[in-house]
């Protein structure tokens, strides 16, 4: 029987929302406080879901230790406690939580073959929260 | 269609042990999990069902007797329990959250008569939980 597993990590890192193709004034209005050149940081809440088939002999979908260990080496290690904006990442990409939910997303499906991997959702602050499942409509 | 989710919580224990592998095969993939003197956790359980609005009541479900079904069928067999000792089901099958999903969900899907069963969502701990939809 398939199920979907849903492990959540915490990482912490600054960032400054600043496109090179709009003006000063032009991020200024777009971005807001977003936009200080010193930037500002959040704790991200990484939310990672797998499905599978539950594994007779294991009763699971994957080993958590697998997971766990492909999140900390591709995920946890390159974005905890870093600028965000100084990442090859996003040398050419602002560090919106869409496009760092879409560049983990991307990292795991390269990374994490133990499972599918369903979406990866990401909460900047407890109020906002962006979720990538690889261009489908994420599993509810 | 209206989703509507109910959440109850449970705690009990458990361990992780095939019985066709050695102790080291199970130590080995299980790790900690693998203590045959069991450890527990509390459970969070949301169970969302579906349907249409009663246009008399305005419910999609009766909460109470879904509340009721939830006391029965899941907290009453399996709060303040030893899963692998107490619950039918892990006598052939280990209690991992997956399997545990698995079960809650086989334990209420022909018991709601008015809405259906859409997902259980089991939290073993708050950053680890599993979504089981039906599917085989």
């Amino acid at each position: 029987m398939k199920a979907y597993l849903t492990r959540e990590y915490i990482f912490s890192a600054s960032h400054r929302l600043h496109a090179d193709g709009l003006s000063d004034e032009q991020n200024s209005s777009v971005y807001g406080k977003c936009n200080n050149p010193h930037g500002h940081g959040h704790n991200y809440s990484l939310e990672v879901t797998v499905s599978g088939q539950v594994s007779p002999e294991t009763g699971m979908v994957c080993n958590l230790v697998d997971l766990d260990e492909a999140v900390q080496h591709t995920v946890l290690q390159r974005f905890d406690h870093r600028n965000l904006n100084m990442l090859a990442d996003f040398a050419a990409l602002v560090p919106t939580t869409e496009n760092l939910t879409e560049a983990i997303y991307n990292i795991l499906k390269q990374s994490f073959h133990s499972a599918h991997l369903e979406k990866v959702r990401i909460e900047e602050t407890s109020k906002n929260s962006f979720e990538y499942a690889g261009g489908e409509t994420p599993c509810r | 269609m209206i989703y509507l989710t109910r959440k109850c919580e449970f705690s009990a224990s458990h361990y992780y042990h095939n019985p066709d592998w050695t102790d080291e095969q199970n130590r080995r993939v299980f790790g900690k999990c693998a203590n045959l003197n069991g450890h527990g956790h509390n459970y969070t359980l949301e169970v969302t069902v579906k349907g249409e609005i009663d246009p008399v009541t305005g419910f999609v479900v009766d909460l109470k007797e879904l509340k009721d079904i939830l006391n029965r069928e899941v907290v009453d067999a399996m709060d303040h329990r030893h899963l692998n000792k107490e619950v039918p089901e892990f006598a052939s099958r280990i209690p991992t959250t997956e399997n545990i999903a698995i079960a809650i969900w086989q334990r209420l899907a022909d018991k709601l008569h008015v809405a259906k069963l859409h997902r259980v969502r089991l939290h073993e701990m708050p950053d680890l939980f599993v979504d089981f939809y039906g599917e085989a």
